[in-house]
């Protein structure tokens, strides 16, 4: 990834966040992100975000999962193993529900888990790059990419205007990568020619 | 004198106190960044003793057998399988309030649902070790999987109850632990990012997953709430049903019936819901979080409580109608003769049962009682204490006097290292709490501030007024 430069804006309400959100769209900038301490509804719409698909993949594991066990089981007690047990059929399809509703939730469970962590980049000693440290606490932080075409001054001032507090601009690296939290670390290093 | 406001002032809130967002951060993480109190410090040491004593137990069980225990020829099963279902049974509420709520958009899940869920996971996790150990020679448990074997290979019968068991419990562990994972990340970021110790950072830093709280992935984390959640609720139904499926396939008198997946699946988040208030009622006490876990709460709780004891009462009712009314000798007896009869060797653990399951927790029609949070305590307890009975009747009775009179067995106690391995998984369950509640944020903070502007007290009273006529005046001119 790359380490980019961000004026970073924070905003103690939502409902002054929700009209910076649309105004810094319409005006042009590129918002890198908006970080939030917890789900704000529609926010995602505002920014214009496409709805996930994350659903689908759970329905598609889902069904991988029923049809695991039902091809499973029918050929290990039809196929490769029949076993006579007083008399009942081989292919007993009631006696089988059970556990092909419990695959089909296992598969459903672990595979949108594991998509989910992947998608968002998440991962046990994963380390990134944070804007504000408060964003997981009370603070919404809007993060508007610096892009050769942005006029850095003009941004800061529009975001102040839009009732944003503490705008700064600063540089961040927008990968992730294997660390520790207790050290300051960055994927690449800052070139001093370039920075700030 | 209240005024009508936006929001019915019948629903009163559900944070109490002058809370903002950054308050609510500050209150729950206090807990786990101050150093553990002394009452922490005796629980825990408690518990690990209690843990240590159920450890020797299952040692003195793996060496020389099952012998150990006093189960014999008609009582196959005895402490060990009730306290398999009374574990599981424990571990329904907690998925109930995380997912059933969840999808009925209760507000008022947000408080409870962490440590509820945590304690399912341990719940479940106690639970596992009865029928593993009752396995005699558990080097021997990986048998119960389907997997290419030497002997054959020879695949596990997938026909059989006890194998959907395995599949049931195990899915149900292993979906109930990445749903409150899952819950658990963005708080995890919380305290990674308060963190002063390099320990914490450290610690908390690894655990949170590398969470930064964008507006994508939280987008993403609701889908996959909202999905975990609507599998979690039949899968809830179906692990209490595979357990009683245990029961009902079988032949035995008492245990025949198709009444039973119901029924436990009632008496499951009944007694879950007494545990979720022991549990609770102490956190709120010694964590200071009586303004997140409020009365209101454990009012809430104690209705579903009352219901869910009805449920089960009804269904002791309905077994018993079905036994006379069916003219089965075996079923009737079995009812008669080994229940129901206050004289017979276990009537007095019948008769316990329903005194504290259906009869003691009719209290909870009375609004003070439901409010009276000594009562509520003691009530947990005599419900889980009955819980526990109702395994036992349905286990023990049913199985002491068989179709063969000659093989009636003679009263069953169980032995040091049965009631050892017992105490042995209260330990294990406590520990897990007691380290639960020191590392990890018993609130979900997020989702305490994701309501806190509806439901909190503070941001209630700031509501902008919309009519001046008072609550009550229009609630008497619009009875009728």
């Amino acid at each position: 990834m790359a380490i980019k430069k961000f004026v970073v804006g924070s905003f103690y309400d939502e409902q002054v966040l929700f009209p910076a959100v649309k105004a810094v769209r319409k005006s042009g900038y590129k918002i890198h992100d908006v970080y939030t301490p917890f789900p704000i509804h529609g926010l995602d719409t505002a920014m214009g975000l496409r709805d996930t698909s994350l659903h689908t993949a759970g329905f598609i594991y889902g069904i991988t999962g029923t049809s695991v066990a039902f091809s499973f089981i029918t050929w290990a007690f039809t196929t490769d193993w029949p076993l006579n047990v007083g008399g009942k059929p081989f292919f007993s399809l009631p006696a089988w529900i059970p556990i092909m509703f419990e695959l089909t939730v296992l598969f459903a469970a672990v595979g949108m888990v594991l998509t989910f962590c992947y998608l968002c980049q998440l991962a046990p000693f994963v380390k990134k790059d944070h804007f504000n440290l408060r964003a997981t606490d009370d603070t919404f932080v809007m993060a508007i990419e610096v892009t050769d075409r942005t006029n850095v001054a003009e941004a800061q001032s529009f975001l102040t205007s839009l009732g944003a507090q503490d705008v700064v601009l600063t540089e961040k690296e927008t990968g992730w990568w294997i660390g520790r939290y207790d050290k300051r670390q960055q994927l690449l290093s800052t070139d001093p020619q370039t920075a700030l | 004198m209240a005024l009508l406001k936006y929001e019915s002032q019948v629903r009163p809130p559900i944070v109490e106190g002058n809370k903002d967002y950054h308050q609510v951060t500050e209150d729950i993480c206090r807990p786990v960044e101050a150093k553990p109190s002394k009452l922490w410090w005796i629980g825990f040491i408690i518990s690990v003793a209690l843990l240590m004593f159920g450890v020797l137990s299952v040692y003195v069980e793996v060496v020389y057998g099952t012998g150990q225990w006093n189960l014999n020829k008609t009582i196959g099963w005895g402490w060990d399988i009730t306290n398999f279902v009374w574990w599981v049974g424990i571990g329904h509420a907690g998925t109930l309030i995380s997912a059933i709520l969840l999808l009925f958009r209760q507000g008022w899940r947000t408080g409870v649902n962490r440590a509820a869920e945590a304690m399912t996971i341990f719940a479940v996790m106690c639970a596992g070790q009865f029928p593993i150990f009752h396995m005699g020679r558990v080097w021997n448990a990986f048998f119960v999987l389907p997997y290419p074997n030497t002997r054959g290979p020879l695949w596990v019968n997938f026909d059989s109850p006890l194998l959907w068991d395995v599949f049931a419990i195990s899915t149900y562990f292993t979906v109930s632990l990445l749903f409150w994972y899952a819950g658990l990340l963005p708080d995890m970021a919380t305290l990674r990012d308060r963190a002063k110790e390099k320990w914490r950072k450290r610690f908390y830093g690894a655990a949170a997953f590398g969470w930064t709280g964008s507006t994508k992935h939280w987008q993403r984390h609701e889908a996959l709430s909202l999905v975990l959640a609507g599998l979690s609720t039949p899968l809830v139904l179906s692990v209490h049903t595979i357990v009683s499926f245990d029961f009902a396939t079988s032949v035995i008198p008492g245990w025949h019936t198709t009444i039973f997946p119901p029924y436990f699946v009632a008496g499951a988040v009944f007694s879950g819901f007494a545990m979720v208030q022991t549990l609770l009622l102490i956190t709120r006490r010694v964590l200071g979080l009586q303004e997140y876990i409020t009365t209101e709460h454990i009012e809430v709780m104690n209705k579903v409580i009352v219901l869910t004891g009805s449920i089960v009462g009804i269904a002791y009712l309905t077994e018993l109608f079905m036994a006379w009314y069916s003219h089965v000798g075996y079923e009737w007896f079995a009812f008669k003769e080994n229940r129901v009869n206050l004289f017979s060797p276990y009537g007095w653990s019948y008769w316990l049962m329903m005194g504290c399951n259906v009869i003691s927790p009719q209290i909870f029609w009375f609004k003070k009682m439901r409010r009276n949070l000594t009562v509520t305590f003691f009530m947990s307890i005599l419900v889980n204490v009955g819980m526990w009975f109702e395994r036992f009747v349905i286990i023990v009775t049913s199985l002491y006097r068989d179709y063969l009179p000659s093989s009636w067995s003679t009263y069953y106690t169980p032995t040091i290292w049965e009631i050892g391995f017992y105490l042995g998984t209260f330990g294990l369950f406590f520990t897990c709490y007691f380290l639960f509640s020191k590392f990890f944020p018993v609130i979900a903070i997020a989702e305490i501030k994701h309501i806190l502007k509806k439901n909190g007290d503070n941001y209630k009273q700031k509501m902008d007024v919309v009519e001046e006529e008072k609550v009550e005046e229009f609630a008497h001119a619009h009875a009728h």
